[in-house]
């Protein structure tokens, strides 16, 4: 057989390093049947027969089904030449009021907010009059809908229980701090939006399309992936949030995506400011471009030790690198990351 | 506290609060898979160079159950795989770099996505390590690897993978550190106090010492099928999964978001290989219905919030 990995001289190099010499050899000829060991041939029997072989045209049929468009009822708002798009505020208050200052600079005719407004910062509640105030539209993110229906997490979808530990202290400070009034406004906004900007129309979700929560970095996240999630989004383009770390991509389809960043904490990249986007249409052209932003991070970093916050999050803060959230970092963005 | 730590031999049971439970009944709840996110390949079948006693898929240097995958056999399962917007490709076995076209298996992954390879680090030579931090590199996506070490020593961890094993992992593990590369530790709960804080700060401190500045570990419960059922017993014939168990949805479980392709076909997930019952099809399109979670393993998946992927 062509990929049979020949199994004695193998056996060989690694009997010395057994306890058991007879465990090296026990499957000769066999093979392990749940608990059993039963003879190749039968096993091999049993799987040629085990499951579904559809004809050729069924299989096409099942195909196109699972990535077939799968619509919702969002209206579509603009149209727009220029819009900025953020998230993630992280109760920091001080970026958010140099965010509306700067993206009336660029004299955008539009704010998005793509969620979490709380979360590592001081103070929830001063986040609320800035955004009604600078007209932003949001939508939910993972912490908003877990403050509103009154979730005991933030639902962000950590696995790695160091990352969990920090979640929670922050998401135990930000519901406990949280008037039930801003709790309320964060349920009634909508978890999605559609925006056309120039001729093309833009998805707005907090973690991608189908979750809330889900993490899409530029090193785990394919191209073909993508193309599968726009059409059955059935959108031109995607922006998106969550992880923290902007980035944009230009699909093989001409379709964009893009992590717009956070102005709650700097990038990971060492640096105090903070990220947003600015998408601007040129006739039928998209350009996606991301901004830095200067606030008062020392006056943010005051107000976090006044209210007892921890000291990792305060050095984010202080030196633009992140000391949370870094175990669901894919090994390339983990690369770059200090800690 | 003793380096030989206490061996969790219930498995992940807890099998004492409870057993004299009755066996569990009625229909097996059913998973529908809802995106096909990420791809497993057995791509040494399940021939290894180690006989772990913990392995649950038996995995030995003569157990052929499943053969190797060839880069011929997997391309039409990366292409239909693409077509279905798969996210991250997993590559397991048996010990994955006994493949001999295994680099060339990566580079052509990672045309369309991000690779993880799950290996036990004795043939990370430094050599090949350096050919894969270069790949990793020179990639537009991801390129990771998961480590297995069962122990901080080798007085804990060579009864459960071989002789000699731990110093042999180790070297592994820092041939890919010189090569820039940061693996995550994967670590099986075969002593009680592997998942604790402090256990995982032990195995922190050891990569440390290893040179490893972010040490990476994750943590697996132990499946009691395969050559764990003969080391800590089977389950027991109440720990399957009923409908009760979580009304409403099963998304949690990773075979709602995955299938595992091995040369005999395409798998529900990368635990249930030696199960025929797990085999779903020929090709992924086979396979895009719902399965039964009718095995006990899935009892596991579900009690301990178990992902193979990273």
């Amino acid at each position: 057989m062509a990929n049979r990995i020949p199994e004695d001289p193998l056996a060989k190099n690694v009997r010395a390093a057994h306890h058991k010499t007879e465990k090296l050899t026990a499957h000769r000829g066999m093979a392990t049947w749940g608990e059993k060991l039963v003879p190749l041939g039968r096993f091999h029997e049993a799987t040629a027969r085990a499951g579904r072989a559809l004809g050729s045209a069924e299989r096409e049929r099942e195909a196109q089904d699972f990535i077939a468009r799968r619509p919702d009822q969002t209206p579509v708002e603009g149209p727009y030449s220029r819009v900025a798009v953020f998230s993630g505020i992280y109760s920091n208050h001080f970026a958010l009021e140099a965010l509306l200052e700067a993206s009336h600079g660029d004299g955008v005719q539009a704010v998005y907010c793509l969620g979490d407004f709380g979360g590592f910062g001081p103070s929830p509640d001063k986040v609320r009059p800035l955004l009604e105030q600078g007209g932003v539209l949001a939508i939910q993110g993972n912490y908003e809908e877990s403050l509103a229906t009154g979730y005991e997490d933030c639902n962000c979808g950590y696995t790695d229980p160091r990352d969990n530990h920090f979640a929670e202290i922050s998401y135990r400070y930000t519901a406990s701090n949280t008037s039930a009034d801003f709790k309320r406004w964060m349920g009634s906004l909508p978890q999605r939006r559609r925006v056309q900007i120039g001729n093309r129309e833009f998805l707005l979700v907090h973690g991608s399309p189908r979750r809330i929560n889900e993490f899409l970095f530029a090193s785990t996240s394919p191209d073909p992936f993508f193309e599968v999630l726009l059409d059955q989004a059935g959108t031109d383009g995607l922006l998106f949030s969550h992880t923290g770390l902007h980035w944009h991509r230009r699909l093989p389809s001409g379709r964009d995506v893009a992590n717009v960043g956070v102005i709650g904490r700097p990038a990971n990249d060492g640096r105090t400011v903070v990220w947003y986007s600015l998408i601007e249409a040129t006739g039928n052209e998209i350009s996606i471009s991301y901004k830095p932003l200067e606030y008062d991070h020392l006056g943010l970093i005051a107000e976090m030790r006044v209210e007892g916050l921890p000291e990792e999050f305060i050095e984010t803060i202080a030196t633009g690198w992140w000391t949370t959230c870094l175990e669901i970092l894919p090994a390339r963005e983990r690369a770059s990351s200090r800690y | 506290m003793s380096d030989l730590s206490s061996v969790n031999s219930s498995g992940a049971s807890g099998t004492s609060e409870v057993s004299g439970r009755s066996p569990a009944s009625g229909a097996a709840p059913r998973v529908e898979l809802r995106s096909l996110d990420t791809l497993w390949f057995q791509v040494s079948g399940t021939v290894c160079n180690l006989a772990c006693t913990h392995c649950f898929v038996s995995s030995s240097p003569t157990n052929h159950t499943h053969e190797a995958l060839s880069l011929a056999e997997i391309e039409p399962y990366l292409e239909e795989g693409a077509a279905l917007g798969v996210k991250e490709y997993y590559f397991t076995g048996g010990e994955p770099f006994l493949n001999p076209e295994m680099e060339q298996i990566l580079e052509r992954t990672l045309e369309l996505g991000p690779a993880t390879v799950l290996t036990n680090g004795l043939l990370l030579n430094p050599e090949r390590a350096r050919n894969l931090g270069a790949m990793a590199l020179g990639s537009r996506y991801s390129l990771d690897f998961r480590v297995s070490l069962d122990g901080y020593s080798a007085l804990t961890n060579d009864p459960i993978r071989g002789e000699g094993t731990f110093k042999r992992i180790l070297d592994g593990i820092s041939n890919l550190v010189a090569a820039g590369l940061n693996p995550v530790i994967t670590v099986t709960e075969v002593y009680d106090d592997h998942g604790s804080a402090q256990g995982k700060e032990r195995f922190f401190r050891l990569l440390r010492e290893l040179g490893v500045e972010k040490p990476r570990l994750k943590v697996l419960p132990v499946f009691r099928i395969g050559a764990e059922a003969e080391r800590s017993g089977a389950y027991e014939s109440w720990q399957r999964l009923r409908e009760s168990d979580s009304p409403g949805s099963w998304d949690h479980l990773q075979c709602s978001s995955c299938r595992m392709v091995t040369d005999q076909g395409v798998w529900v997930c990368p635990i249930l290989v030696n199960e025929p019952e797990g085999k779903m099809g020929e090709t992924l399109a086979d396979t895009l219905n719902a399965y039964s979670l009718n095995h006990s393993a899935c009892w596991t998946c579900h009690v301990y919030g178990v992902s193979c992927k990273t």
